[in-house]
């Protein structure tokens, strides 16, 4: 039993704050998302050049070779980053399509989607993240679970303006989709995956919100001393780090069931999405709160977390549909 | 990240498995305190008969120097198998540990063997009316009178004191100090005497598990100080950080034991169907989850670190919260017949409005989180 990052999961986890740090800072995703939702290029071939897209995928396929764990990892250094790029889509679609897509699949896909050359949107037809500009998409509305793939060339992708412009969402309406391999358990699995890999980038999102409240909190004083020495802004902080570390339980499990423990990744991959759809909303919306007025102006920089959160738990289908599922499984389980 | 158990974790937990179906627990006997308590304090003496009493002590004592993750999965096993938590949890738990930390070896061999085999129980003697989450301000006064301490003042939430031969007593032994948790010492308090008066408590569920400690002369040999006269304050905090580990594993599957039940209650009633009723099941799902997982988190923090991550401070705020969430339901989905007087599902909830005030009530432990774990400045008290 060991509930933690490896050496080698936490060497990547510093490495890529340290790049995130230095190349999307709040500004950088400022301008992205000031220009109408597009993706930051520079950084996005930087990312590529790194190989980050391809981490789950296969080294045969032109992948790291690394498994979901490792994805979770940049998946939550990426949201806490809110950086405005295609990853999570494009990864998540690449995992997905490495477990479960047949070999056709996977030989037409993941190369081009581990070097970042084609990029990928995942969600459903109401709403599809990374949907413009992408190649391939996953979709997860089958009443089956079942995750399916659609191409731009087969479907109508239509762009989807949200509030959330740092990120690029679609619609998606008419055409066929294929089944992602054989389809049946295997595909539901894979949109389990990325169920976990969207609630992985909402960990982030709310460990960034926490941060950032944290720093304002100590400095911002009134009557005479700093706001966070309140018992009722503390008590808010506490609740906000009680979510982040639930979601953040739940999701790490969710990944290392993906790969280790198959047969709980269904159950996993709930409470991971339900704990992260409601968390994520929560944690973001105290961020607002305890930064008093200025968390309400655009420049403060809060509110794109906010935005984040709320479209994520939108592509999660909400966290009441998961407890459904929830509730089912435990019910199975006494009867 | 491996969350399965190795193979010497998966070795003690079949010898625990084992040794469960080959000793089972029986069943508890109703309505009688003392008889119940009388039962677990013979399950105690079996425990010990097999080695099992104390698997987080080292082996010199009689422990099986079993690892933090060891002693989750006794405590996960015992309550799986419906076992009631040993007669001498105070003494296993708290009192063991302090003595071996702060004891001279008189006081090792001398105590540790009746805690182990439950022939001497233990009672803890830190909180007071006027003294709850705030311990240091504490009033009973010890005064020497020759080789011995004469002790006057209240203790109260005593619980076993009615059971108890010794009490983990901390008193203050001088007045004349700068600061309030200067002062203090810790004493081994026999409490079979004159100058020890034992009341019960009644709690709203009616029962009394808790009892009031009224000292008037109780007398102290100077040997039975613990850890040095004045030193109080660091002694008690070796039996306090003690006081959550291992315990968290045995609560969190009670309560999963109990969400089952409910999910069983909602399921005869046809109400797994009412998505108001599915989303709150879920729910506690989920919560019961996270405990789990968050409990297995904090274990391997302390084990990679030596000290619990942010979110050791989290998991008893969350299940106590959790605990009054899912007795509440109960009173939803069951309705009377969760309220009549003696029924269990009464109990549990009045019961859970305990949880979030013994061992730390939440706002303290929010206070804890906040400027311990998340650096912010010392709140205005």
């Amino acid at each position: 039993m060991h509930f933690d990052l490896t050496e080698d999961q936490k060497e990547i986890k510093r490495v890529a704050r340290e790049l995130l740090a230095a190349r999307s800072s709040w500004v950088r995703v400022r301008e992205a998302a000031e220009a109408g939702a597009q993706y930051d290029q520079a950084l996005w071939d930087e990312l590529a050049g790194l190989g980050w897209p391809g981490i789950a995928v296969a080294e045969e396929h032109g992948g790291q070779g690394l498994g979901a764990v490792e994805l979770e990892v940049l998946l939550e250094e990426l949201g806490y980053a809110c950086a405005a790029t295609p990853f999570l889509s494009t990864a998540a679609a690449a995992a997905a399509i490495q477990a479960a897509g047949s070999d056709a699949q996977r030989a037409r896909w993941l190369p081009a989607l581990a070097s970042g050359e084609a990029t990928a949107g995942i969600g459903t037809r109401a709403l599809c993240a990374d949907g413009i500009g992408a190649q391939v998409l996953v979709l997860l509305d089958r009443p089956s679970g079942e995750a399916v793939l659609a191409t731009p060339n087969d479907t109508d992708v239509a762009p989807l303006e949200t509030i959330d412009p740092t990120r690029r969402y679609a619609t998606v309406s008419g055409g066929d989709a294929e089944p992602l391999g054989n389809g049946g358990a295997t595909a539901v699995a894979a949109g389990d995956r990325v169920r976990a890999a969207i609630a992985a980038e909402v960990v982030g999102i709310a460990r960034r919100a926490l941060e950032m409240t944290l720093a304002y909190v100590k400095e911002r004083r009134q009557f005479g001393v700093p706001v966070g020495s309140f018992q009722a802004v503390q008590n808010r902080c506490a609740q906000m780090l009680l979510d982040t570390e639930s979601a953040r339980s739940t999701a790490l499990y969710a990944a290392w069931a993906a790969d280790a423990a198959p047969e709980r990744l269904s159950e996993a991959a709930a409470l991971a999405a339900a704990a992260a759809a409601d968390g994520g909303r929560s944690v973001t919306a105290s961020a607002i709160q305890a930064h008093g007025g200025i968390g309400f102006t655009w420049e403060a920089d809060v509110h794109w977390l906010y935005k984040r959160a709320q479209l994520d738990a939108a592509l999660l289908g909400g966290a009441r549909r998961h407890r459904a599922t929830l509730a089912a499984l435990a019910a199975a389980r006494v009867a | 990240m491996d969350l399965t158990f190795n193979a010497d974790e998966v070795a003690f937990r079949d010898e625990l498995r084992a040794w469960l179906a080959a000793n089972p627990v029986g069943t508890a006997p109703h309505g009688d305190e003392d008889a119940h308590y009388a039962w677990r304090r013979d399950w105690q003496r079996r425990l010990a008969d097999g080695g099992w009493a104390a698997v987080h002590w080292p082996a010199e004592h009689g422990g099986r120097g079993a690892t933090l993750t060891q002693s989750a999965i006794f405590y996960e096993e015992l309550a799986a198998a419906g076992a009631p938590l040993p007669a001498n949890v105070l003494g296993l738990l708290l009192a063991g540990p302090t003595i071996m930390t702060w004891g001279t070896p008189e006081q090792q061999e001398r105590y540790l063997v009746p805690i182990l085999t439950a022939e001497e129980v233990w009672c803890q003697g830190f909180s007071e009316p006027d003294a709850g989450s705030d311990l240091a301000a504490l009033k009973t006064r010890a005064v020497k009178d020759g080789d011995e301490w004469v002790i006057t003042g209240q203790k109260v939430w005593t619980s076993m004191a009615q059971y108890a031969k010794w009490c983990m007593l901390v008193a203050r032994t001088d007045t004349d100090v700068p600061k309030k948790h200067q002062g203090l010492t810790y004493f081994l308090m026999d409490m079979e005497q004159d100058g020890v008066e034992i009341v019960p408590l009644k709690q709203i569920t009616g029962e009394s598990e808790f009892n009031e400690l009224f000292l008037d002369g109780a007398r102290v040999p100077d040997a039975n100080v613990l850890g040095g006269v004045g030193n109080g304050w660091k002694v008690a905090l070796t039996t306090l950080m003690n006081e959550r580990s291992g315990l968290a594993f045995f609560l969190q599957v009670r309560m999963r034991q109990l969400l089952d039940q409910l999910i069983g209650e909602a399921a005869e009633r046809g109400l797994l169907e009412d998505p108001v009723v599915a989303d709150r099941l879920g729910d506690l799902h989920l919560r019961c989850e996270v405990l789990r997982l968050t409990a297995y988190r904090g274990l391997t923090a302390i084990e990679t670190y030596g000290q619990p991550g942010p979110e050791g401070s989290l998991t008893k705020w969350m299940w106590s919260d959790t605990n009054q969430q899912l007795t509440q339901l109960a009173a939803d989905i069951l309705g009377p017949d969760a309220l009549t007087a003696g029924a269990p599902w009464a109990f549990e909830l009045l019961r859970a409005r305990g949880n979030s005030i013994e061992g730390g009530t939440t706002e303290v432990l929010k206070n804890i989180v906040a400027e311990r774990v998340l650096g912010l400045p010392r709140a205005g008290r």
